[in-house]
C-alpha cells in the first residue's frame, strides 16, 4: 500500500517535472531555431594523475582559440563533454565509446597516453568519428594504425628525436649509447635515434633500458661511465626526467660525457632540475625564444586568460582547435559534408605558434625540428635541427583523399 | 666488467638497498607487527617527500625540515590511527585494504590541490653538495653515502627498539597475543598508536632523505610501495633484521640484474622473492 502510494507519487512528479519543461520550452525555442544544434565536442584527456598539467594545458589551448572565434566555428556553436581518461590503458575503448555512443559528440580530442591512444584509434577507426590526437606521439597513430578521419597535431616519437643524431655527429659524437625505459615509446625513440645516428655515420656502442617507470640509475650510469662513449642520448620525461639529469650531474658525468635527448628531457621540469639541465641540447618541435610573430600573440594570450605560461602542449591543443577550425569553416559547419571536412583538414596550413606547417598523407605535421639549448629556464631555440621533417608513416596505407 | 667497475656496482647496490630498507621499515612495523595490510603507506612516503619540499624552502634549512617533517607525519600517523585504522584490527585484511587504497586517492587528491601537479627539486644541504671521484669519469655524491649510513643508524635503532627495550617487549607481546597483553593492564590501544605513528613517521622520513636525489612529483609513493612489500615478504613479517637483509639482497639483484640481464630487469626482483617463498615461504626471518 505504501509502496504503491510511493509509486505513484513518483510517477507524478516525473510528469509534474516534464509538464515544466514543455511549459518551459516556448521560451527557449526561439533561441534554438535561430542557430543550429552545436557542434559536441568530446574533449578525451588525463585530468588527474601524472599528465593531469598536460591534460589542462591542451583542454585551456583548444578552448583559447574557440573563444578567439568567438565560441564558435563554421558558425556552429561549440559545446564540450569531458572525460577525465586518467591515463588508463585499460579503460580506454570504454571511455571513448561513451562519448562516441552515448554522448554523441561529433568531434572526439584526444589523448596524452600513447597507451589510452591505442584503445582510442580502435573506436575512432570502428565509429569513423572525427578524432584529432593533440599528443600522444605512438608511431602507429599515424602508421599502421592510420584512417582517413584520425589526425595528429602533435609529433610522433620518431619524428622528435630522429634529427638527434645529425646534430650529435655535427659536434663531433662519433660513439654514443642510448638510455631510456624499457616501454613503447622509449623503445620507438630508440629505434629513431639509431637510424638517424647510424645514417649519418655514428657508432652507437650500447643501448641501455630501464624497467618503467623506474628511476633508480646508478647502476646503468656506472655502466656509461666505464665505457666512455663521445656522448649520451637519452629520452626521459618528468619526474624520471628530472632524477636523470640530477643524477647525470652528480655521478660526475656531465662535465665529461654530454647528454642529449629530445625535448621532453627538460620540458616544463627545468626548475627542478637546476644545475644538472644547463646547457643541454635538445630537439623538440617547439622552443622558447621563437621568431614567430603567431608564438608571440599565443603567449600573450594564453597569459592573460591563464595567468601561466603555455607549453609545447598547449600549442598542440592550439592547433587542435585551429585544424578543426579549418575543417568546419570550409563547409560551414555543415557536418555531413565530412569528406570535404577532411579534405580541408588535410589540405590546411596551420599557422601554429611553433611556426607554419601542414598535414602529412598520413595526417601527421609536416613540421621544423628545433634544436635547443637550456639556458636559464628556458629552453632557447638555437637552430632548426631538420626543416620541414615528415614522419616515415610505415604501415600506413591511405594515400590523400 | 673490470674490477673497479664491479667494486662500484656491488656499491650501488647496497647503497639502493639501504634506500629500500629505509623506505620499508615503517612498513615492517605497520604490516609485520600491527597486521595491518597499508597500502597507504607509498602515500607517507610521499608526503615525506612534500613535506622536505616546502618545509625547506620555508624553513631555508634541511635538518630543520627534517626534524620538522618527521614530527608532523607523526602526528599524522597518530590521528590517522585515532580516526580510522583502530577500527579494522577486528576486521579482516580486505576492509583494510579498502580503507588505505582509499586513503591512496584521498591523500593524491589533497596532494594535488596543494601542491599542483609540477616536479619539483629539493636542494641537497650545503655540507653534503659535493661528490668523491671514484674513476676518472665517475664521481658519487657525499649525500647519497650519508643516506646509506642514517639507514644503517635506523636499522640498528629499530633492531634495539624492538629487540632490547621494554616497549618494544610489549610491542611484540601485543603482536603476539593482543588480549593478553590487555588483561596485564597494557594499554594496547595507545600502543598500537605508537607504533602507527611511528611507521608513518618512517616513511616520511624515508621520502624527505629521498627528495633531495629524486625530486618530488606526483605518484611517487605508488613505485615505493610495490618494492617495499616485496622486502618484507622476503624478510619475513615483523623481523627487522629480515628486512634489512632482504632489501639488500634486492639492491643486489636489481642492480647487477639490469647490467647483466637487461632483458628481464623488471622481473629480477620478483624472481628472487618467489625463489625465496618457495624456500621459505614464511620468508628470511619470519616465524613459521
Amino acid at each position: 500500500m505504501n509502496n504503491s502510494a510511493k509509486h505513484i507519487s513518483r510517477r507524478r512528479f516525473l510528469q509534474g517535472a516534464g509538464g515544466l519543461v514543455v511549459a518551459a520550452s516556448p521560451f527557449g525555442a526561439p533561441f534554438v531555431i535561430a542557430q543550429p544544434a552545436p557542434i559536441r565536442v568530446g574533449l578525451m584527456l588525463p585530468y588527474t594523475g601524472t599528465f593531469a598539467a598536460l591534460g589542462n594545458a591542451i583542454t585551456n589551448a583548444f578552448k583559447l582559440h574557440v573563444e578567439e572565434k568567438g565560441g564558435s566555428l563554421g558558425g556552429r556553436r561549440i559545446e564540450y563533454v569531458v572525460v577525465d581518461d586518467e591515463s588508463e590503458p585499460s579503460k580506454a575503448v570504454e571511455n571513448a565509446n561513451r562519448l562516441v555512443m552515448r554522448d554523441k559528440v561529433d568531434v572526439l580530442v584526444g589523448t596524452v597516453h600513447s597507451g589510452v591512444q591505442m584503445g582510442m584509434a580502435k573506436v575512432s577507426r570502428d565509429s569513423g568519428v572525427l578524432s584529432i590526437i593533440p599528443n600522444a606521439g605512438a608511431d602507429a597513430a599515424t602508421g599502421a594504425l592510420c584512417a582517413p578521419n584520425i589526425f595528429r597535431t602533435s609529433f610522433s616519437n620518431w619524428q622528435s628525436i630522429h634529427p638527434l643524431g645529425k646534430a650529435m655527429m655535427e659536434r663531433g659524437h662519433k660513439t654514443a649509447i642510448f638510455i631510456t625505459w624499457k616501454y613503447a615509446a622509449g623503445e620507438e625513440m630508440m629505434a629513431s635515434f639509431r637510424e638517424g645516428y647510424e645514417k649519418t655515420g655514428g657508432k652507437l656502442v650500447k643501448e641501455l633500458l630501464l624497467p618503467f617507470p623506474q628511476v633508480e640509475f646508478q647502476a646503468l650510469l656506472t655502466e656509461i661511465a666505464s665505457l666512455k662513449p663521445d656522448a649520451v642520448a637519452c629520452f626521459f620525461a618528468g619526474g624520471g626526467a628530472v632524477k636523470f639529469t640530477k643524477d647525470y650531474e652528480a655521478a660526475g658525468l656531465k662535465g665529461k660525457i654530454p647528454l642529449y635527448g629530445n625535448g621532453f628531457l627538460t620540458e616544463g621540469t627545468l626548475q627542478a632540475q637546476g644545475s644538472s639541465a644547463q646547457g643541454l641540447l635538445t630537439t623538440l618541435h617547439y622552443a622558447d625564444g621563437l621568431d614567430v610573430a603567431r608564438d608571440r600573440t599565443f603567449r600573450l594570450a594564453y597569459a592573460k586568460t591563464y595567468k601561466q605560461q603555455p607549453d609545447v602542449y598547449a600549442v598542440q591543443g592550439y592547433d587542435a582547435a585551429q585544424l578543426l577550425a579549418a575543417g568546419l569553416e570550409k563547409v560551414k559547419g555543415d557536418l555531413r559534408a565530412k569528406t570535404d571536412i577532411i579534405r580541408a583538414m588535410e589540405q590546411a596550413t596551420i599557422d601554429s605558434p611553433r611556426g607554419k606547417w601542414s598535414m602529412s598523407k598520413a595526417h601527421n605535421p609536416v613540421q621544423d625540428i628545433y634544436l635547443r639549448q637550456v639556458v636559464g629556464e628556458q629552453n632557447k631555440s638555437i637552430a632548426v635541427a631538420w626543416k620541414a621533417l615528415s614522419d616515415p608513416a610505415r604501415g600506413c596505407r591511405i594515400t590523400a583523399a | 666488467m673490470d674490477a673497479a667497475t664491479f667494486l662500484i656496482q656491488v656499491l650501488n647496490g647496497v647503497q639502493y638497498g639501504m634506500l629500500l630498507f629505509l623506505v620499508a621499515s615503517g612498513l615492517t612495523l605497520i604490516f609485520g607487527i600491527m597486521g595491518i595490510i597499508n597500502l597507504a603507506h607509498g602515500s607517507f612516503y610521499m608526503i615525506g617527500a612534500y613535506l622536505a619540499f616546502s618545509l625547506s624552502s620555508l624553513a631555508d634549512n634541511f635538518w630543520l625540515a627534517l626534524v620538522g617533517g618527521v614530527a608532523l607525519a607523526a602526528l599524522l600517523g597518530a590521528a590517522l590511527e585515532a580516526l580510522f585504522i583502530k577500527r579494522l584490527y577486528q576486521r579482516d585484511h580486505l576492509d583494510q585494504v579498502l580503507l588505505t587504497y582509499g586513503l591512496i586517492l584521498v591523500f593524491e587528491e589533497l596532494r594535488s590541490l596543494a601542491w599542483g601537479d609540477d616536479v619539483h627539486g629539493v636542494k641537497i644541504p650545503e655540507i653534503l653538495a659535493f661528490s668523491i671521484p671514484l674513476t676518472e669519469t665517475l664521481s658519487y655524491q657525499a649525500y647519497r653515502i650519508a643516506m646509506s649510513a642514517a639507514c644503517l643508524a635506523i636499522a640498528f635503532a629499530l633492531y634495539w627498539l624492538i629487540q632490547h627495550t621494554r616497549l618494544g617487549m610489549k610491542i611484540r607481546a601485543g603482536a603476539e597475543n593482543r588480549s593478553m597483553v590487555q588483561s596485564l593492564g597494557i594499554d594496547i590501544g595507545l600502543l598500537y598508536r605508537l607504533v602507527f605513528a611511528l611507521g608513518v613517521a618512517l616513511a616520511a622520513f624515508a621520502g624527505m632523505l629521498a627528495a633531495p636525489v629524486s625530486s618530488v612529483f606526483p605518484g611517487m609513493g605508488a613505485q615505493v610501495l610495490i618494492v617495499s612489500f616485496v622486502v618484507v615478504v622476503i624478510g619475513g613479517l615483523g623481523s627487522v633484521k629480515g628486512a634489512l637483509i632482504a632489501a639488500l639482497a634486492i639492491g643486489l639483484v636489481d642492480t647487477f640484474g639490469k647490467v647483466l640481464l637487461p632483458q628481464v630487469a623488471g622481473m629480477a626482483v620478483y624472481l628472487l622473492m618467489a625463489a625465496v617463498l618457495l624456500w621459505r615461504p614464511q620468508g628470511l626471518y619470519g616465524k613459521a
